[in-house]
């Protein structure tokens, strides 16, 4: 039960994280599709940081700078993006489709001219991000996803920043109206959503393993995060639900063998696959009553009526 | 004489490529006046206002606020020297609360955070100075277009603007909400605020607004005092002829019995009621039927469920003899049904396409138009050059205009052509007049009574009781769901109907 709660929180609060950041994308009206290159820049870049350090540095030190670094390398990544769909117009799904191909080849060869090999391995100790609560092995990422999820939410909600958002993504027009620079808030969403995404990436990777290839890039979190996001109807704390729901069925594949689950005797594969049933699952029945911002998708242009 | 003016525009140019929307216009507007703008579709009044809005650039011409030029680059200097303007398709986020959507722009905040109960006391206010009624807290998507006005209107006012523009603002309401809205304009310019008023709607400019200016094909025609001068003048400097108001029309001539609706019910999709109830009535050949009504009484929906559109749970459609109960949309129309949809911009055409391609939506698969599986593009173009012509439909480049580029009147007229030109037995036309000026009112009416003359059935749906009045045969009034009074136009006014509009009274059985 423990090792259940474990991994869920670990894997769950990727998926918020993520999944917040293409929250504030799409409010802004930008369909971020990017966000598993974004994760695999970010990962990569916040990885690196990690095996640059030494590791006689304090645990804070190297926690926060590769955090930041992270979070700098989604960012800088997701302003291909806004370049593309806000200043070339460009359509934001295939334009993002574009970018996740990117990221994995970008990633592949610094990975491999860091090791200055052929492998795309890194390795890396983690010891720095991960502290014990109790009998419980945490990660730092946990109360920093937690911490992360109410400043989405009251950014998003309580302030002025979180209303012409939000007004950029459901009427573009009306918001020019009344005086909001369009261009400058989707922006500022794609960047947020770079910055969410970077530390997602990092998160995903650092805490469970001592070693990454990056040949595999993030292995598809960035489209479950996606499918969070949708099944959370673009709401942080739905969000916050429907990634801990999704990652509980993660967690069943990783604890299947210590546990009284073994005994049914299915192939881990199958508790692999449960998160991805679950997602098409779920959004074929709720994908109906989506309330997804309404002008998302649509490059403005000032000029149409 | 240096009279007070609060706006000058002097001598504004304004061109698109290929055409020149507004040539060398003056429009002076004083203090504390409502000041008209008049124009058919097209004539440059929204430029015009967008110029002063900010929204446009004028290549020639300046603008003087107090006496003093100014340089309106974009929206945000008209708000700042106390432009507000109801735009015509309006400017609301549909998911946000009316308050979030009065504030956005100019919130009330501390260290970025919202401060929504400051801006709740100056809406409430202001709601109560003006008596704009609204619920602070509803979904826009939830409120009346009445009360989305009041809405627009408010943000206006919580901005302490004082030259408010309303650019068509009545096209959308009911006539109590019009009777509403032209009462706070008064209210407003008691408060010495000034008003610019957008239409080409006569009755209201004689009702409300000190002066007028016309503009058309995009020149300024010359300006006029309300006091000392007619509709009939006002027309004719905006069309530059004379107009007529009321409709030539010969007796009827009664032909057989073309569409016979019995007992029909269409599911409403508010509240789960059905919103067409057993209703049951013929049109003959020859003759005009209107169905007159207050919006959302189920008129709607009967033509959704005569058209095909919606499916009818109970009764039977019979046109010239053949049931077409559950006949598709493209059998009904192969049938001889033609439709004038409500909503031309959703189900009249494609925005997008080109109108050449709009023209044939419903007879591309014709022979005539098809060559080896392939669409004929000669024969398409062919055939759309002769109804534009034909029809007068008037866009920037002919058959490849894109048709969201053209404007309200001419998209309709490119509707009404392809209908009418279908020869069809039935033709249903709903408001086709909504939105449009009254040259191209006077057009569509003379198009429709042509149709009849030529012995169709015509079923004409409509708000405006003059249209009612002036068009129909018959008049069939509708209230929730029922047909509850059929009329002659001769022998009835408009006063009765009125009362049966409003559920107050109801004929003995239905009418037949």
């Amino acid at each position: 039960m423990l090792l259940l709660i474990k991994y869920t929180l670990l894997y769950g609060i990727v998926l918020m994280l993520v999944a917040l950041g293409g929250m504030f994308s799409e409010h802004s009206g930008i369909i971020n599709i990017a966000l598993e290159g974004i994760m695999v820049i970010g990962g990569l870049g916040g990885v690196l940081t990690v095996a640059v350090l030494p590791n006689s540095l304090p645990a804070f030190v190297i926690v926060t700078v590769s955090i930041v670094v992270a979070a700098l390398s989604g960012m800088v990544f997701s302003l291909l993006l806004a370049f593309a769909s806000i200043h070339l117009k460009a359509d934001q799904t295939i334009g993002g489709t574009a970018l996740n191909m990117l990221a994995t080849a970008i990633a592949i060869i610094l990975a491999k001219n860091f090791n200055g090999s052929t492998s795309a391995k890194i390795d890396y100790t983690n010891n720095a991000f991960l502290f014990k609560l109790g009998s419980l092995e945490m990660s730092v990422f946990v109360p920093l996803g937690i911490v992360l999820l109410i400043i989405s939410y009251i950014v998003m909600y309580k302030t002025r920043f979180g209303l012409r958002l939000r007004a950029c993504g459901e009427h573009p027009q009306a918001a020019d109206s009344v005086g909001i620079n369009v261009y400058k808030m989707r922006y500022s969403g794609v960047l947020i959503s770079g910055l969410l995404g970077g530390i997602g990436g990092l998160a995903y990777i650092i805490p469970s393993v001592q070693t990454w290839n990056f040949e595999v890039g993030v292995a598809g979190t960035g489209f479950l995060a996606l499918a969070v996001m949708i099944f959370g109807q673009w709401k942080p704390v739905h969000i916050f639900g429907a990634a801990m729901f999704f990652a509980v069925f993660k967690s069943l594949a990783n604890i299947a063998d210590a546990t009284v689950l073994s005994q049914l005797g299915w192939s881990s594969n199958i508790y692999n696959m449960m998160p991805f049933i679950a997602s098409m699952v779920i959004l074929a029945f709720t994908s109906k009553n989506s309330m997804a911002p309404k002008a998302e998708g649509i490059p403005y242009d000032k000029g149409s009526r | 004489m240096a009279e007070d003016f609060v706006i000058e525009m002097l001598h504004i140019t304004k061109e698109f490529p290929g055409i020149k929307a507004n040539d060398d216009v003056t429009l002076q507007l004083r203090r504390g006046e409502v000041h008209a703008l008049l124009g058919e579709n097209g004539a440059g009044k929204s430029t015009l206002m967008s110029v002063l809005f900010g929204l446009y650039q004028p290549e020639q011409g300046v603008i003087k606020k107090n006496g003093k030029e100014v340089n309106i680059k974009d929206p945000n200097v008209a708000n700042d020297l106390g432009i507000g303007m109801v735009h015509q398709h309006f400017k609301l986020v549909e998911c946000f609360s009316v308050l979030d959507n009065i504030m956005l722009g100019v919130e009330p905040c501390k260290a970025g955070f919202l401060q929504k109960e400051v801006a709740r006391k100056k809406v409430v206010e202001l709601s109560e100075k003006y008596g704009l009624r609204v619920d602070p807290d509803a979904l826009i998507s939830d409120i009346s277009v009445g009360m989305q006005q009041r809405v627009e209107i408010l943000k206006m006012l919580y901005r302490d603007n004082e030259i408010l523009i309303f650019d068509e603002p009545t096209a959308v309401l009911t006539p109590q909400e019009i009777d509403e809205l032209m009462e706070i304009m008064r209210g407003f310019k008691k408060e010495g605020k000034s008003i610019l008023f957008i239409t080409h709607k006569l009755n209201e400019i004689m009702a409300v607004a000190d002066r007028c200016t016309v503009l058309r094909k995009g020149k300024g025609i010359g300006t006029v005092d309300i006091a000392n001068t007619t509709k009939e003048e006002l027309s004719r400097m905006m069309v530059g002829r004379d107009v007529q108001f009321a409709v030539d029309k010969a007796p009827a001539k009664l032909g057989d019995v073309v569409l016979s609706v019995r007992d029909m019910t269409v599911p409403g999709h508010v509240h789960k009621k059905d919103a067409v109830r057993g209703v049951s009535f013929d049109v003959r050949g020859g003759e005009i039927v209107c169905l007159a009504g207050i919006e959302g009484n189920g008129q709607t929906e009967l033509v959704y469920g005569l058209t095909g559109l919606e499916k009818v749970t109970h009764g039977t459609l019979t046109l010239d003899g053949k049931d077409i109960t559950h006949a598709s949309i493209r059998q009904r129309s192969k049938d001889g049904m033609s439709h004038i949809p409500e909503d031309r911009h959703k189900y009249g055409l494609v925005l997008d396409y080109s109108l050449e391609n709009n023209m044939v939506l419903q007879r591309y698969w014709e022979p005539q138009f098809q060559k080896g599986g392939f669409i004929n593009k000669p024969a398409v173009r062919e055939y759309s050059d002769r109804l534009i012509k034909q029809y007068d439909v008037r866009s920037g480049q002919g058959s490849v205009t894109i048709a969201r580029s053209m404007s309200g009147g001419n998209q309709q007229k490119a509707i009404i052509a392809r209908e009418i030109d279908k020869d069809p037995k039935l033709l249903v036309a709903v408001q086709p007049t909504r939105g449009l000026d009254v040259g191209a009112i006077e057009y569509i009416h003379k198009q429709i009574v042509a149709e009849r003359d030529r012995g169709k059935a015509v079923l004409l749906v409509s708000l405006e009781l003059d249209e009612v009045m002036n068009l129909s045969d018959r008049i069939l009034v509708m209230y929730e769901g029922e047909i509850v009074g059929e009329f002659d136009p001769k022998t009835t006014t408009v006063q009765e109907l009125g009362l049966y509009m409003a559920g107050a009274k109801k004929q003995g059985k239905g009418a037949q």
